[in-house]
């Protein structure tokens, strides 16, 4: 795929320049080339034919376990999903750009906060996220304020704060904690973007062209693009994090809580591996009684801005050179604002 | 991969999604809540799969008077061509599409494997979900019924932060699976969801008296008891396990909401 050669794939978007698309004829059949559609019949068949081996397979209990957790990580966030890549797809067709422009304060670094209270307003979920803050991108918003917005969106939206405050009963500063916190990590990051970031370091997947006479090919065009697109990251990402839960036991963890930098450390990669949505890492968080409140903060302020479910779709929507330095920033931003106001508010 | 199979790969996926959703199989992995909106996304997947292959099957429209609806009025948003890649975006290691080919192996999942919820397996990896609530807090008496029906949570919460006042004198109904405690003795344990099974974890409650013997793990057993004062620590996390004095208890089918 990495070349694209118009005679070697099926693949072309229709709103392709006219010197690389194929006679609509012809582009429906690809001369003796085993395309992906016969590919995709002799898999389902074979899966059918050996289903029972297959089901054979998974009996040892870590193995059913894994596969529990990661087909649920995917039911949870299928919903998610599809209405964010709905979304991000009316975004694109259906929103003219100059909306973005009144919209948003003129100046990048004012837009950077402007959309981190956007991000709070929406309840968003980090796979939804995602492919919303690609198609702001493509138009038109200053990526920093994009990028502001994929952070706050699902961090900091009125059912997250709601469920941290019904898990946190005797500490009612969390809520307050990861508001701010939050908040925070996602407006810094806005602003180191404008300061660091190189437009060169995001590379948007290739998508059809909405140029397109007809809005509702468009439409269907950039939905089927991301959800192919995103969905396929987000297994990658399920899949990464049910290895986690099911290989790394919690019993691991009680020797680091003991100390103070050790605790927050752990939180923190806890709350990386482990891409719990957003809505339910409070009651986790809740459960690590052995850590301290800081270090449980962290963990809910880097959780749902970073985590591998979210790295895979990053790298799939932004290019991996974007979010093997974007990721691990916002992690360092997260630890430190978090330890912050930690130490101050809790 | 082409249009076409991807508007298969997402058909059988939006498939796998609706039957997991229309019937209980949803319940494996997460809450009741969910289920409307599994079925609407569902349903969005099978008609974005249904709107590839109609568009796939008709030639792109070439004129303004193209056999196809809508059309941008002059002036609309879309009259400039977007070009939305940076140059060469496309042209590095994973080609766009071909991703989605992973979106086979949930289908996969759904369809042919069909795990079961989580169970005495999980339980034994995670320590017992309860954890500091409300200790001040007065817990509304148990509900009638002689026993009375509780949730493990709610027993276990009644028993650890109310110091099992709310429990006196009554008998108590609780079900759930047995999972071997640390030194292998059976315990009654339930696995908490509050969002997904990814986020599951196990609450767990030690059993005297009357302790159902020889029954593997995973077996659903109804058990009918009274508060016991004794406690024990969950090795796993420290936090407190109480434990329940049976007077009976029967073997009985799992329930279709396993979790809690």
């Amino acid at each position: 795929m990495a070349d694209r050669r118009p005679v070697a794939t099926e693949d072309i978007d229709w709103s392709a320049p006219p010197a690389t698309r194929r006679a609509p004829g012809r582009s429906r059949r690809d001369g003796g080339r085993i395309g992906s559609v016969e590919v995709l019949a002799v898999l389902l068949v074979a899966l059918v034919l050996l289903r029972a081996p297959i089901a054979g397979l998974v009996s040892a209990p870590w193995l059913q376990t894994w596969t529990t957790v990661f087909v649920s990580v995917l039911v949870q966030a299928v919903p998610f999903l599809v209405f964010g890549v709905a979304l991000s797809a009316v975004i694109a067709v259906f929103v003219p750009r100059s909306f973005w422009a009144r919209a948003l304060p003129k100046h990048p670094a004012l837009a950077v906060p402007a959309a981190g209270v956007a991000g709070v307003v929406l309840p968003g979920c980090e796979c939804g996220s995602v492919p919303i803050a690609g198609s702001l991108i493509r138009r038109g918003v200053a990526p920093a304020a994009a990028l502001t917005f994929l952070l706050a969106a699902p961090a900091i939206n009125p059912i997250v704060l709601t469920a941290t405050a019904i898990a946190f009963p005797n500490n009612p500063g969390m809520v307050l904690a990861r508001g701010v916190a939050s908040l925070a990590v996602a407006v810094a990051m806005g602003w180191l973007w404008l300061r660091l970031g190189r437009a060169d370091w995001i590379r948007l997947p290739h998508r059809p062209h909405l140029d397109d006479r007809s809005r509702g090919r468009a439409f269907w065009a950039a939905c089927r693009h991301d959800l192919m697109h995103a969905g396929g990251f987000l297994v990658l990402g399920a899949a990464a994090a049910a290895t986690i839960n099911v290989a790394v036991p919690e019993s691991w963890l009680r020797g680091l809580a003991g100390n103070a930098v050790l605790s927050v450390l752990a939180l923190t990669a806890l709350a990386v591996v482990l891409s719990i949505c957003s809505e339910a890492d409070a009651f986790v968080a809740a459960s690590l009684t052995q850590f301290s409140l800081t270090a449980r903060l962290v963990f809910l302020v880097v959780g749902p801005m970073v985590d591998l479910k979210l790295i895979a779709m990053q790298s799939g929507a932004f290019g991996g050179r974007f979010a093997a330095r974007f990721a691990p920033a916002t992690v360092v931003a997260g630890v430190l604002i978090g330890s912050g106001v930690g130490l101050v508010l809790l | 991969m082409n249009r076409r199979a991807q508007a298969v790969v997402m058909l059988l996926f939006g498939g796998a999604i609706l039957r997991a959703s229309l019937s209980d199989m949803y319940l494996r992995f997460v809450k009741q809540g969910l289920r409307p909106l599994l079925i609407a996304a569902g349903v969005l997947l099978v008609v974005a799969a249904a709107m590839t292959l109609w568009y796939d099957l008709r030639p792109p429209p070439r004129e303004p008077a193209g056999e196809h609806g809508q059309h941008d009025e002059p002036g609309a948003p879309h009259g400039e061509s977007v070009h939305d890649e940076h140059g060469g975006g496309h042209g590095h290691g994973h080609g766009e599409p071909r991703v989605g080919w992973l979106l086979l192996l949930p289908v996969l999942g759904l369809l042919l494997v069909a795990p079961p919820p989580l169970g005495s397996y999980a339980a034994g990896q995670a320590g017992t979900v309860l954890t500091a609530q409300e200790p001040d807090s007065d817990y509304p008496p148990l509900p009638p019924g002689d026993p009375a029906p509780v949730t493990l949570l709610d027993y276990a919460s009644r028993a650890v932060f109310d110091g099992g006042r709310s429990l006196a004198d009554r008998k108590v109904r609780l079900t759930g699976f047995l999972t071997p405690g640390p030194g292998g003795e059976p315990m009654l344990a339930r696995i908490v969801l509050t969002c997904c099974a990814a986020d599951g974890r196990p609450i767990k409650i030690g059993l005297t008296g009357d302790v159902p013997a020889g029954l593997p793990a995973d077996t659903w057993v109804r058990i009918v008891g009274v508060y016991s004062d004794r406690t024990a620590k969950d090795p796993i996390n420290d936090a407190t396990v109480p434990y329940v004095e049976v007077r009976s208890w029967q073997q009985v089918a799992a329930p279709t909401e396993q979790y809690e």
